[in-house]
């Protein structure tokens, strides 16, 4: 689960890791009240969505940047207006853009030197790792890409935790010295408490900077959480913003479906999540688009099915559907079944391919055949991946 | 012979009561898997009951393991207290754990591994469909079925399978059933970033066992694995290798249900991973549909026999 930055510096202040001062905001009204909270002066103003490139994105009416720096708080407030309700296009939203229902203001920063600092997991270690370099403010990606001398890592041992000689050696690599140094070791320090206490997927902060006063600053904040472990921390569960999520998402997952939206024009149900990407995949292989992943997992029931169809038909790019099961232990009956009811509820117009797969198949497949849908039968993946591309072409 | 497990071994459920625990417990035993024990706590003493088998119930592993000789345990026990479940395995000293729980904290894995070095008990998983050694019997009933995995679409033979994904693992088998090869043992090692046994590590008790001839590596986008298992078969193993990897068409940055099926960099794409198999003389499977016949492809060019 992912959060936004005025929810992760908020979670960084009570956890003693030093961000500017801010305030966020969801209407205009509140404006005034959250700039009252900051210092006269310089003042960032900051749209919160859950995508990177900010800065430099495009809101859909031609304003550019989604994060300005102001000289006045007065100023902030007239730019502030012009991003609130509007929809900001950047590298990660994709075309349709994320639309911006909070501001956040921050009191702008004196910047000495900008660094990157991230913890996350080391997969191939299963331990967790601190990234940092001094090369921040710009994309970590190309920086270990063209230059990987400049990123540093440190492994923690999950049995003992983040060791002191561990901080410090970090601290000389990046070249940190006096106030700045002690700071940013007491910094790392407390990032590293906040990532394990929190079950943090991810801790992003770019940049990191020091000011010509010796503070060590989180100036950005990019936070994610190990969905997994959600149930024993229902303060972070209730920071999920649902308007950043995909509305047929959040209503395959009151189901228990896990779906996630794309951008072709086959939808795909399939069990289990490796059938359902290389389902995925094989629509590709075909010359098709696939409009979705779908998983309906191990145990799916008629009613699932039903609910299954209905978020693949509310995507109004879809032109054809494949249901693909291999059911292992599932009843394929039961699959057919609620193909079956699922079609003749939703009243289902566009072409349908079936596969289906392994027990009980026989009884899957007269299911079918007695129901009078026109649907199309396929015998293998790629027989009935090349059958819904033809039909959809 | 196969690998880990064989039909002999003695298998023991961790949360057998449960519906999930339960109603696996009892296919197992229709298949013929000797399930010698339950592990309830709370419930020691009372039994669990299918048909003619009547499972003793214990309240730890380690008496469990005492009274009947288990060497092996399938956990079906709730994400919050798996993490539990497995160290007690290893306290008891067990051979393997097998982890069937989907939704384990990455944290408790994290803490789980760790804790696990230098121990002698062997973890497959977490969220995985577990694991099959197939018996000799009509659908390979008398084998030992460890999981959620269907052990009538197996046939007993030479062919060992490995995946993170449980209906890709049955994909494959089924298609090695129908064209008449059997499989030595099919490991399911689970979609999680952090899990007990890797694919390199499936590979090089394949590549050591006698009975396998060939083997089917099927993979996904996320993490190295499947890359440091295809760089150690260029360098060590003889026998012929079918490959497969899932998420070609995964966008970026996003999660595809398994959590560990998420890219995160140029180096975990599907296309970077089969660019890599191909470089290591893997036969890779041009579609999900073609896994068994691209290890046909390769063991002919390698004068093998599967069957």
């Amino acid at each position: 689960m992912n959060i936004h930055e005025y929810q992760a510096k908020a979670l960084f202040e009570k956890f003693g890791v030093p961000v500017p001062k801010g305030a966020a905001a969801t209407t205009p009204e509140e404006f005034v009240n959250a700039l009252t909270q900051l210092p006269d002066g310089p003042t960032m103003v900051k749209s919160q969505i859950h995508a990177g490139g900010r800065g430099k994105g495009t809101f859909t009416d031609g304003f550019k940047g989604g994060v300005k720096f102001c000289q006045t708080k007065h100023n902030a407030k007239e730019i502030a207006a012009k991003m609130l309700g509007n929809t900001l296009v950047t590298i990660q939203t994709g075309p349709a853009g994320r639309k911006v229902q909070t501001i956040y203001f921050t009191a702008a920063s004196d910047i000495k030197k900008e660094y990157y600092l991230a913890i996350l997991l080391d997969r191939t270690t299963s331990k967790p790792v601190i990234v940092a370099s001094t090369e921040g403010g710009v994309e970590i990606e190309k920086v270990a890409h063209d230059s990987p001398e400049k990123i540093h890592k440190v492994l923690v041992d999950p049995a003992y935790g983040l060791a002191d000689f561990q901080v410090r050696d970090l601290i000389f690599k990046l070249g940190l010295t006096g106030a700045e140094a002690k700071n940013a070791g007491k910094l790392i320090r407390n990032l590293y408490t906040m990532y394990w206490e929190t079950d943090a997927a991810m801790v992003e902060v770019n940049p990191l900077i020091t000011t010509p006063t010796g503070e060590v600053l989180a100036l950005d904040a990019k936070v994610s959480f190990d969905d997994n472990a959600l149930f024993r921390h229902p303060e972070i569960t209730a920071l999920r913003d649902l308007n950043e999520e995909d509305s047929k998402e959040i209503e395959a997952s009151k189901h228990s479906l896990n779906y996630i939206a794309l951008d072709g024009n086959i939808a795909c149900l399939v069990n289990g999540a490796g059938l359902a990407m290389s389902t995925m995949d094989i629509i590709q292989h075909f010359g098709g688009t696939p409009a979705n992943f779908l998983d309906v997992g191990g145990g799916a029931s008629k009613e699932q099915v039903i609910a299954a169809f209905k978020i693949i038909l509310g995507d109004a790019n879809v032109k054809g559907i494949l249901v693909n099961i291999f059911g292992g232990i599932m009843d394929c009956n039961v699959i057919a079944t609620g193909i079956v009811a699922a079609v003749k509820e939703v009243g289902l117009k566009l072409p349908l391919v079936v596969r289906l797969e392994g027990n009980n198949v026989a009884a899957g497949k007269a299911t079918l055949a007695a129901s009078g849908l026109t649907l199309v039968s396929g015998d293998t993946m790629a027989d009935a991946a090349q059958k819904i591309v033809k039909l959809v072409a | 012979m196969a690998i880990l497990i064989t039909p002999e071994t003695k298998l023991l459920i961790q949360g057998i009561t449960g519906e999930f625990g339960a109603r696996h417990t009892r296919l197992s035993l229709d298949y013929g898997t000797k399930v010698v024990a339950g592990v309830t706590p709370g419930k020691g003493g009372q039994f669990f009951e299918h048909g003619a088998h009547k499972v003793p119930i214990f309240n730890s592993v380690a008496d469990a393991a005492k009274a009947t000789g288990a060497t092996v345990s399938a956990i079906f026990v709730p994400p919050p207290f798996a993490a539990d479940a497995i160290l007690e395995c290893v306290d008891a000293g067990l051979d393997l754990a097998v982890a069937i729980t989907e939704g384990i904290p990455i944290k408790d894995m994290v803490r789980v591994k760790r804790a696990m070095q230098g121990k002698s008990t062997r973890l497959v998983g977490p969220n995985c469909p577990g694991m099959v050694c197939p018996g000799t019997g009509k659908d390979s009933h008398g084998g030992c079925r460890i999981g959620i995995a269907p052990g009538y679409i197996n046939k007993k033979g030479h062919v060992g399978v490995v995946s993170r994904s449980g209906t890709l693992t049955y994909e494959a088998v089924f298609q090695l059933t129908t064209r008449g090869i059997g499989q030595s043992t099919t490991v399911g090692i689970g979609g999680d970033p952090v899990n007990g046994t890797s694919h390199l590590d499936v590979i090089k008790l394949f590549a050591a066992d006698p009975d396998t001839h060939g083997i089917i590596l099927i993979g996904e986008i996320g993490g190295n694995a499947e890359v440091d298992a295809a760089r150690w078969i260029k360098a060590n193993c003889k026998k012929p290798v079918a490959g497969f990897i899932a998420g070609a068409t995964a966008p970026a940055g996003r999660r595809m249900g398994h959590a560990g099926a998420i890219v995160g960099g140029a180096e975990d794409t599907a296309a970077a991973k089969i660019a890599v198999f191909k470089e290591c003389g893997i036969e890779v499977a041009v579609t999900p549909s073609d896994m068994a016949d691209a290890l046909l492809r390769a063991a002919k060019a390698k004068g093998v026999t599967l069957t």
